[in-house]
């Protein structure tokens, strides 16, 4: 193949990347930004999805369509329950200490993690995509499905950024964002906001894991390059920031086909880290961030 | 020095424990033998964590890579180069300075969660690289260090690393420096203004302190106690392995520390003896060993925030160091 070709699946390859990291790392930076906690086992929320993922499909029998269809709904409610029931119960009760939540979201991925191990099995397994429809480009033919992942992902993206901008409870979570003491003398239930965004974080986590499982298989310790690359992710893009975050999502995605195909996928992976640690370093607000106050 | 009081009760304290151990070594049946010459390298890989999060409380996610650097900066030359064992061990301190003065002059940088993160990141950078250069550390597959790599010859005396009481003494010579060593830092005036930065790093330098200076030379003492660690790993255990740089072994210094009690100079051995037998044990019955671990994280968190020792010392016994 020549250059430009090989240049063109690099970046569409890249896209698809893009399009599952920004809808995973906006679930983390929703957290990071609402409640001011790190929450360690982002990762293991995505690999919870992908894994009810399998055993949905595989319970149900008939068309991989309908299977899949039922995955993307029931997981991430699933996974929104458990997260909600882990706010409730842990993080509540340490009341939103930062190192105290980093030490229990450590927890409970072991916990997560070894469950998965334990229920799901040391393999990798893969679930059927819903469709299977190449489109023939002039020089090789691309999958539809990872198109369509492209798709879903920006209209999740756009329900997400409208569902806080322009709705009551995104309101509600902007608020409790700005000044948490504020909002709860105007009578918003802070504690119920701070179940429903760690759930919908987890959720957004797990919508991602289902979009990729058909093409990337199931595995329990697959949560852990997601949280990093969304730590990666919600840096650059700046804490907090909706555009800042699919920015930079579609940064990293992108660069990171290109160079995992023309360079070792180790060294790229060392040198994103490398950068990224380097900006947290020498400019903590993100690239497109501002000061914070 | 004041030798009244307390010093000389806290100085008695630590030369006991350490008595206790060297005692050990002839009572001890041989399965347990073996597990507390690891649990103590690994403790004092403990104690290094404590001394940053403990003392300084600068919580980091990344001390797998100072363990880490002590471990390759020992076997490597070990290994390719037929280094011998003391040289060995100076090459893995070496490399454990300088990793964490490079650390440390770039993630002190930031604060909190930021300092996490980062810390983190550059330890899965070094985790990466092990995985990258794999020609020379075979990855998560690992170098095995021969026995005949691993004696010293003192004079006409051989003394074998591979033999288990050479090793275990060997391991509580390293513990018994690195402990006295602690005790010492923290009732030093280095010490006490670390203390004094954890609990308000403004007043701290508002004072009159270099705060920056003092983090510093933390997360250097920190860094090159953890290299010590993770060479005498390799030199006793001889192998040397990628998964002692993975994020795992970040977590579990941490771990072991809450558990025995943070900033408190025995903590991390009670911590780290009583994690290893837990394991130990919840392994007989079953596999899920992590689940464990994950557990014991979030009860410790919620309702044992002092450890072990934070808790006697809260209670019963003040002047605890």
């Amino acid at each position: 193949m020549a250059f430009f070709p090989h240049l063109l699946l690099a970046t569409l390859e890249g896209l698809v990347t893009s399009a599952v990291l920004a809808l995973t790392a906006l679930g983390l930076s929703l957290v990071f930004g609402v409640m001011r906690i790190v929450n360690v086992a982002h990762g293991e929320f995505f690999m919870l999805g992908a894994v009810l993922a399998w055993a949905i499909t595989i319970t149900l029998t008939g068309h991989p369509a309908l299977g899949f269809a039922v995955a993307l709904v029931l997981s991430p409610l699933i996974v929104g329950g458990i997260a909600w029931i882990a706010e409730r119960l842990v993080l509540r009760r340490l009341e939103y200490n930062p190192e105290a939540t980093i030490v229990a979201t450590i927890g409970l991925l072991y916990i997560i993690q070894q469950l998965a191990l334990t229920f799901y099995g040391p393999e990798a397994r893969p679930v059927a995509p819903p469709f299977s429809y190449r489109i023939q480009l002039p020089w090789f033919g691309y999958s539809g499905y990872k198109l369509s992942i492209i798709a879903a992902s920006a209209l999740l993206l756009l329900a997400t950024w409208f569902v806080l901008t322009r709705t009551r409870i995104g309101l509600v979570m902007r608020a409790t964002q700005y000044d948490r003491e504020t909002a709860l003398a105007f009578g918003i239930p802070v504690g119920r906001v701070y179940g429903a965004v760690f759930a919908l974080g987890a959720m957004l986590a797990a919508v991602a894991a289902v979009l990729i499982v058909p093409i990337q298989q199931a595995h329990y310790l697959m949560g852990l390059d997601p949280l990093l690359l969304s730590f990666i992710v919600v840096i650059i893009g700046g804490l907090g920031s909706l555009r800042g975050t699919v920015v930079a999502a579609l940064l990293i995605g992108v660069s990171d086909g290109i160079i995992s195909v023309f360079f070792s996928p180790t060294l790229a992976k060392i040198i994103a880290t490398l950068v990224v640690a380097l900006v947290l370093v020498f400019r903590p607000q993100g690239l497109f961030g501002t000061a914070t106050k | 020095m004041n030798w009244e009081g307390p010093t000389a009760k806290v100085y008695a304290l630590h030369v006991a424990v350490v008595a206790l151990l060297v005692g050990l070594n002839f009572a001890l049946p041989e399965y347990h033998h073996g597990v507390l010459a690891r649990v103590l390298v690994l403790a004092v890989f403990a104690m290094g964590y404590n001394v940053l999060f403990g003392y300084a409380g600068l919580l980091s996610l990344g001390h797998a890579m100072f363990f880490a650097a002590g471990l390759y900066g020992a076997g490597l030359p070990l290994y390719h180069l037929g280094w011998g064992v003391p040289a060995a061990f100076g090459a893995g301190i070496a490399a454990g300075f300088v990793a964490s003065l490079i650390i440390g002059l770039l993630a002190l940088r930031t604060s909190g969660v930021a300092f996490m993160i980062v810390t983190m990141m550059f330890a899965q950078v070094f985790y990466l690289t092990t995985l990258y250069f794999g020609e020379w550390t075979r990855g998560d597959e690992g170098l095995v260090l021969q026995q005949q790599a691993r004696q010293v010859t003192l004079g006409a005396q051989t003394l074998d690393l591979t033999s288990p009481a050479t090793r275990y003494l060997l391991a509580v010579a390293l513990f018994a420096i690195v402990l006295l060593a602690s005790v010492a830092l923290v009732r030093s005036r280095h010490g006490r203004v670390l203390v004094a930065i954890r609990e308000n790093e403004e007043r701290t330098r508002m004072l009159g302190y270099d705060t920056f200076a003092n983090k510093l030379a933390a997360v250097v003492t920190s860094g090159v106690i953890c290299a010590a660690a993770g060479a005498a790993y390799a030199l006793l255990f001889g192998y040397v392995g990628s998964t002692f740089a993975s994020v795992q072994y970040s977590i579990l210094p941490l771990l072991w520390v809450l558990l025995g009690g943070a900033a408190t100079t025995l903590g991390p051995l009670i911590g780290t003896l009583f994690m290893y037998y837990v394991i130990d044990i919840a392994s007989g019955y079953t596999s899920a060993y992590m689940l464990v671990v994950g557990a014991v994280l979030i009860l410790l968190v919620l309702f044992f925030r002092k450890g072990v020792l934070g808790t006697v010392r809260e209670r019963w016994v003040g002047w605890l160091p």
